[in-house]
């Protein structure tokens, strides 16, 4: 067996898992690449049956509106069961602030929609995208990570996890998100795409594009929702996203990469982590990830 | 065209020249395999200093994170490597490692997943976490303290859960004057362990994390040594995931029923081949019911295939509309496992409470989820003897054998014989806590009664 192999197969494990241990179980559907290849390992693990599991997207209000379309697209594909809730709702019905600032990001708001998903529908696990290779936090985290009822993570109170034996026994309020690709790096998601030729939104593709220039260099993509002044320079690129937060806190990185063959060449060359490029929100500070996992964000 | 970094302002205050970094696996790499490793050894012996000099000097570390650790280089002093591993706010405050984390490299060989165990005593239970999944385990030792009781501790965890290949890495040698003297004592000191738990390889190179002598690179300073660096084993050691003498064995995880117009009467079994080799067309039986039937098909990604094997994720489809459920077993009828409710196992113990015989919980054998009760503790092994000593209830990271009764029959193996169906784990039933890591010793009440000073219970 290949390597890609045997990820996929411990992958496809994990979410049998997660179908046999848990009554209400989701899937955390960001639109991103990551999340697509699990609708793909979905498919692999229970067609011809249904995904026992809803596609749930937590829409911030500043995704970009590429990343909408395809989520609607692949969902009707898949003929799965797809719902949509809204961080502008949260802020009105919990009349929450809304971020200010010149690049007002939500990321931290999603929190509050998710928790209030999880709680209206009684998700009892949420299956998720992320991978260690992402960063310091996500690598100290276990496939299975139970979480309280306020959705905290606890880093010191984690479960062992021992072979490949998940425990997914919880205590009513509690939910364990899941992590099937946890070993998967960018990599090795990128050659999962081009083996698997899955499709992927545009916006992952070199394009021209207008641009905000950021004091530390990156690029922000220009968007409604950024609040600029005359001191902004604007410019026009040809860039891709190689990871696609909202519109407010993912920066886009110059590339001329038109196919999946090029995206790999220029991963094999980057010098910089997918997080790195691309995040603002990991920069606030050096633990923002951990404080943020442990109020309950993804 | 290269993907662009940030420009040069992000990082201006890196002091890494650019030369530092060549490209040496620029070309696709597809058809390679996936090494599994653990590190361990004590506090202070330098496991995080020797992932991060692993990293670093295969050239695995990002400019981005490179930049966040200069930010912390304190003063004038090297730059911290420790830091690439300890990613809780706790591990930075304390420098210790409290929890596994998991850091993934490629070289044109293989991918790497490593696992960073913690050293302190306090978090053994984190470091089996790790070892459960290890193809190979670097036993680190501080060249000036040489071997200590977590040295034997960690080695005999290691070599417990089945651990074939291990590598001793004598640490600090820049300290200790790069002596051949010090290195050879602590390789005769090592040996008495290997020898004592059966380990079927190790091999000792002496190495300095901090100072990046044979991690990577083969070191001027160590003339005297003439195998491998670190990175060149790792690189050449067999796996032995792809090695699969087992039975053939699967479990049910779940029931496909799709009841479509197009498929209202299709039924089948998803889980992932444990161990061995299944062919479509031949005879099985489902346990623990007894029932017999034929392996219709294979199905592997919707296609149907001849055959599969461990670890391949499958859906299988019986020719008979037997009742099967979410933990059955469906095996060939040639050497069939065991049938039992009375186990015999060595647990590591996991709780902060103790557990003493008459314990009742739940035992969790992959998808088989029953009801158990603790009904002996028959001995405790002391870890830095190693000898079993009489024992009526086990501490906090204790090692047990133990008896068991449970409510249903387990479908199971030894460990020796099968990695896979010889390992469970112990889970309280009102919290959901996971209490102990546990591996079957034996199946059958005639076998429980073997000499407690049996060499091979530790030798896998």
């Amino acid at each position: 067996m290949d390597y890609l192999d045997r990820l996929e197969a411990e992958a496809i494990h994990i979410l049998r898992e997660v179908a046999g241990q848990f009554e209400r179980p989701a899937l955390l559907f960001s639109g991103g690449k990551d999340s697509i290849a699990l609708t793909r390992l979905a498919e692999k693990a229970f067609r011809p049956g249904k995904f026992p599991f809803p596609l749930v997207h937590i829409d911030t209000g500043h995704n970009f509106p590429e990343i909408l379309d395809f989520r609607d697209e692949l969902a009707a594909t898949l003929g799965e069961k797809l719902l949509v809730r809204k961080v502008a709702d949260t802020i009105r019905e919990r009349g929450l602030r809304e971020p200010g600032g010149k690049y007002p990001s939500r990321n931290a708001l999603q929190t509050y929609t998710l928790l209030d998903v999880i709680e209206e529908f009684g998700f009892d696990a949420c299956i998720g995208g992320a991978r260690r290779d992402e960063e310091k936090a996500r690598a100290k985290e276990r496939i299975f990570s139970v979480r309280d009822e306020f959705g905290q993570w606890d880093p010191r109170r984690q479960r062992p996890e021992l072979w490949n034996i998940y425990n997914g026994r919880i205590q009513k309020g509690e939910n364990v998100r899941v992590f099937p690709i946890s070993n998967w790096t960018e990599l090795d998601v990128w050659n999962y795409i081009q083996r698997e030729n899955i499709s992927l939104p545009a916006i992952y593709f070199s394009h021209e594009r207008e641009c905000v220039v950021l004091p530390s260099g990156q690029l922000l993509g220009l968007s409604e929702h950024l609040n600029l002044d005359d001191t902004d320079e604007i410019v026009s690129r040809r860039v891709r996203f190689r990871t696609v937060g909202d519109s407010t806190c993912t920066a886009a990185v110059e590339s001329d990469a038109v196919t999946i063959d090029d995206i790999i060449q220029d991963l094999l060359l980057a010098k910089v982590s997918e997080r790195g490029a691309t995040r603002l929100d990991d920069n606030l500070s050096e633990t923002g990830m951990e404080d943020r996992k442990r109020n309950g964000y993804f | 065209m290269g993907l662009s970094p940030a420009p040069a302002s992000f990082f201006n205050f890196l002091k890494y020249p650019f030369s530092h970094f060549h490209i040496f696996h620029i070309q696709r790499i597809t058809k390679m395999d996936i090494l599994r490793f653990i590190t361990c050894g004590s506090v202070d012996d330098g496991k995080s200093t020797l992932i991060g000099r692993l990293l670093y000097d295969s050239d695995s570390v990002s400019l981005d994170v490179l930049a966040t650790l200069e930010k912390r280089r304190a003063g004038s002093g090297d730059v911290d490597l420790a830091l690439l591993t300890d990613g809780l706010k706790a591990e930075r405050e304390q420098g210790i490692t409290i929890d596994v984390a998991h850091k993934y490299f490629t070289t044109p060989r293989r991918k790497f997943i490593i696992t960073d165990a913690p050293g302190h005593v306090q978090y053994t239970r984190n470091m089996v976490t790790g070892a459960s999944n290890a193809d190979l385990a670097i036993v680190l030792v501080d060249a000036r303290q040489g071997v200590i009781e977590q040295t034997r501790r960690h080695t005999l965890l290691a070599s417990l859960v089945g651990i074939r290949h291990f590598v001793l890495a004598v640490n600090k040698m820049d300290l200790v004057g790069y002596e051949e003297r010090v290195f050879r004592q602590i390789v005769a000191d090592y040996q008495l362990i290997a020898g004592r738990l059966h380990l079927p390889e190790v091999v000792a190179i002496p190495l300095s994390a901090l100072q990046g002598d044979n991690v990577v690179r083969p070191s001027r300073h160590l003339p005297w040594y003439t195998g491998p660096s670190l990175l060149d084993h790792l690189e050449r050691v067999p796996a032995e995931a792809d090695a699969n003498p087992h039975e053939p064995r699967f479990q049910v995880q779940y029931v496909i029923r799709p009841q479509t117009e197009e498929l209202p009467d299709y039924r089948a079994y998803a889980g992932r081949i444990q161990s061995g080799r299944y062919r479509a067309g031949e005879r099985v039986r489902i346990l623990p019911s007894g029932l017999e039937t034929v392996l219709e098909a294979i199905e592997l990604n919707q296609q149907e295939v001849a055959s599969a094997e461990a670890p391949q994720s499958v859906v299988l489809r019986l020719r008979d509309d037997v009742d099967v459920s979410r933990g059955d077993s469906i095996v060939p009828l040639s050497a069939p496992p065991a049938l039992t409710r009375e186990l015999e196992a060595t647990l590591c113990w996991m709780d902060e409470r103790p557990l003493k015989a008459g314990r009742k919980l739940l035992i969790q054998h992959h998808a088989a989820v029953v009801k158990a009760a603790v009904t002996t503790i028959v001995d405790r092994t002391n870890v830095a003897t190693f000898e079993r000593v009489a024992a009526d209830e086990a501490q906090l990271n204790d090692i047990v054998r133990v008896r068991l009764r449970t409510a249903r029959p387990l479908v199971a193996d030894t460990y020796r014989d099968n990695r896979a169906t010889g390992a469970f784990i112990l889970v309280e039933e009102q919290t959901g806590a996971t209490l102990a890591a546990g591996l079957i010793t034996a199946t059958d009440p005639e076998a429980f009664a073997a000499p407690a000073e049996n060499p091979l219970a530790f030798s896998i």
